[in-house]
């Protein structure tokens, strides 16, 4: 297999810190390769390496068979562009955000509109040429984001969690179009997510990270299939868990995640395992709900974010659960920090690996 | 008081009439200034930009050194010009005393350190991201950096504005070193300050152009507002 780039022994510090650490990647051509890892493992700082923003403080980075220097760097970031994490948008139109890349490479006006349309369209935002970027939505800035980089065509696309702090519909578009660019334009793309349910379900390759290392290497199924050491040290990001599973006599799994915290699941597992469950899939209640959701836990908010129309709860049950509901849920509910809670979530809605 | 009155129904009359030697002072002035601030921004944004971006040793005592030069006493400067242009300075062999191009380059100095700091500032407000987002759609070092400038273009037309205002409202550059030579150097407020100073029926015509002053001033600055407001 073609490689798109390569990382070869690349060490990156910042005043003294070292952030990344002796980081060897091959990046096949056509591939989803997700970088995998909590917050500070270095995913955004590789990501700005291999846009040729940063460069590295040790090591080589070739791209297209090609070393990466100073003197090629700018012709190099022609063929690879970046979605940042943080929406980072011009203050002017959609139009004129789409067509920045484009027109940096003197693109003709006719094809400029054509090539500006069909990325539109792809993020599902036709029509929204004339809008002011910046008074879109989070959700809609970010798609427009995505288009602008997508008009471009690079071989490598680059994007630093792509769908965080985004709301469902929003996530799952984004996810969609990044999954067709790939099918169909053949593009390339290296994404950092810690984002579980999407490092298992977008990449054709995983790498975990964690502290500036790569620790390790392989398919979804590969990464998923045995239980990492590295993947259950993600349990602190969202909805993770390690524990012991135990067979019931209905048939379900119990999995003790201690603190006298236990899960059920519908999965037959015993062992050791790691649990998800998405924080969209958990019911926020101020009394006990009756329903037939077999895991119901009493706990404590512990932190609340905005995220815009959607609010995101920390709850301490004993371990601590991300969950997610409307601002409008959270305004009706009347809720606070340290106000007790119950969350409500059913069995087949956790994920065992 | 019936002086005062007589005065302003005079100046009013003046303006109204479309007196030519006050719209020699009123166009001269313009000019003055105008070309000033562009001189001023033609070396006060590059220098905001470099302040603004980049890290350098020494980087805050500059800001710093161009923060408190923008309240320089004009009568100051105008004196410290004075010598370096007189006969007997050392930039004297240019015979630019008592000319217009004096005046205009006294002025473009006099609002240098306002370009300087209030661009700073506005750049320093952009997103830091968008360099690099720039960089990373294709752009070079220079086409970022005016990717950046022109997200902080509302910050830098501020400090256009508030240069030309210092400009066309100050006295003691435009007398000291153009020294109000009618019809060659003598602006709005060099010709109010001498036609005060006459009295009599000349206090018609400074209370004119201290009118039209005010007019411009206001003006100017009600333009940029709406045209900011259209931006948005």
């Amino acid at each position: 297999m073609t490689l798109a780039a390569e990382l070869r022994n690349v060490t990156k510090s910042f005043s003294g810190r070292t952030v990344l650490d002796n980081i060897n990647l091959p990046i096949h051509q056509g591939e989803i390769l997700a970088l995998l890892g909590p917050n500070g493992s270095g995913k955004t700082t590789l990501l700005k390496i291999l846009a040729f923003i940063e460069k590295p403080s040790k090591g080589e980075v070739k791209f297209q068979g090609e070393t990466v220097t100073d003197n090629n760097a700018e012709r190099m970031r022609m063929q690879s562009t970046m979605v940042f994490q943080k929406t980072a948008l011009f203050s002017t139109t959609v139009y004129n955000n789409v067509a920045y890349g484009l027109k940096l490479r003197r693109t003709p006006k006719s094809k400029l509109d054509r090539e500006v349309k069909k990325a539109l369209r792809l993020v599902k935002l036709d029509g929204f040429e004339k809008r002011s970027a910046k008074k879109l939505s989070g959700g809609e800035q970010q798609r427009v984001a995505l288009a602008r980089a997508l008009a471009l065509n690079t071989k490598l696309l680059l994007l630093d969690e792509p769908t965080a702090n985004l709301d469902p519909k929003n996530a799952s578009i984004i996810e969609e179009v990044i999954a067709v660019a790939n099918r169909e334009l053949k593009t390339t793309i290296v994404m950092a997510t810690h984002n579980m349910f999407q490092a298992k379900t977008l990449p054709h390759c995983i790498a975990l990270m964690k502290n500036g290392k790569i620790t390790e290497v392989g398919t979804p199924t590969e990464i998923f299939g045995k239980l990492s050491k590295n993947l259950a040290s993600f349990a602190a990001v969202g909805n993770t868990f390690t524990g012991t599973a135990k067979a019931t006599a209905a048939g379900t799994t119990m999995v003790n995640v201690g603190n006298g915290v236990q899960i059920e699941v519908t999965v037959q597992r015993q062992g050791e395992v790691s649990v998800f469950v998405s924080p969209q899939d958990i019911i926020l209640s101020k009394s006990a709900v009756k329903s037939s959701a077999r895991n119901v836990f009493k706990g404590r908010i512990t932190e609340i974010l905005d995220l815009g129309s959607l609010v995101k709860l920390k709850v301490d049950v004993g371990k601590p659960f991300m969950v997610q509901i409307t601002k409008r849920s959270f305004s009706e509910m009347a809720l606070n920090l340290n106000a007790e809670v119950f969350i409500t979530f059913k069995a087949s809605s956790v994920h065992v690996v | 008081m019936n002086e005062i009155s007589e005065g302003i129904i005079k100046a009013l009359q003046l303006i109204v009439s479309g007196d030519p030697k006050i719209y020699g002072i009123v166009s001269r002035s313009i000019l003055f200034s105008g070309t000033a601030i562009m001189l001023a921004a033609l070396w006060g944004i590059p220098i905001a930009m470099l302040l603004a971006l980049k890290d350098f040793p020494g980087r805050t005592i500059i800001k710093g050194f161009f923060n408190s030069l923008m309240g320089i006493p004009t009568v100051a400067l105008g004196l410290v010009l004075f010598l370096i242009f007189s006969n007997a300075g050392p930039l004297g062999f240019l015979r630019l005393l008592y000319t217009p191009a004096a005046v205009i380059l006294g002025q473009a100095i006099l609002v240098t350190p306002i370009v300087i700091s209030i661009a700073t500032t506005a750049i320093e407000a952009v997103d830091p991201e968008i360099m690099s987002l720039a960089k990373t759609l294709g752009a070079s070092e220079s086409q970022a950096s005016f990717a950046v400038l022109k997200e902080a273009l509302g910050g830098v037309m501020l400090a256009n504005t508030a240069s030309f205002n210092r400009a066309i409202a100050e006295l003691g550059v435009a007398l000291l070193v153009g020294g109000n030579i009618a019809g060659l150097t003598d602006n709005l407020t060099t010709s109010i300050s001498t036609y005060t100073q006459r009295g009599g029926p000349d206090l018609a015509l400074a209370i004119a152009l201290a009118i039209i002053l005010l007019v411009i001033v206001f003006g100017i600055n009600l333009i940029l507002l709406i045209i900011q407001r259209l931006r948005k």
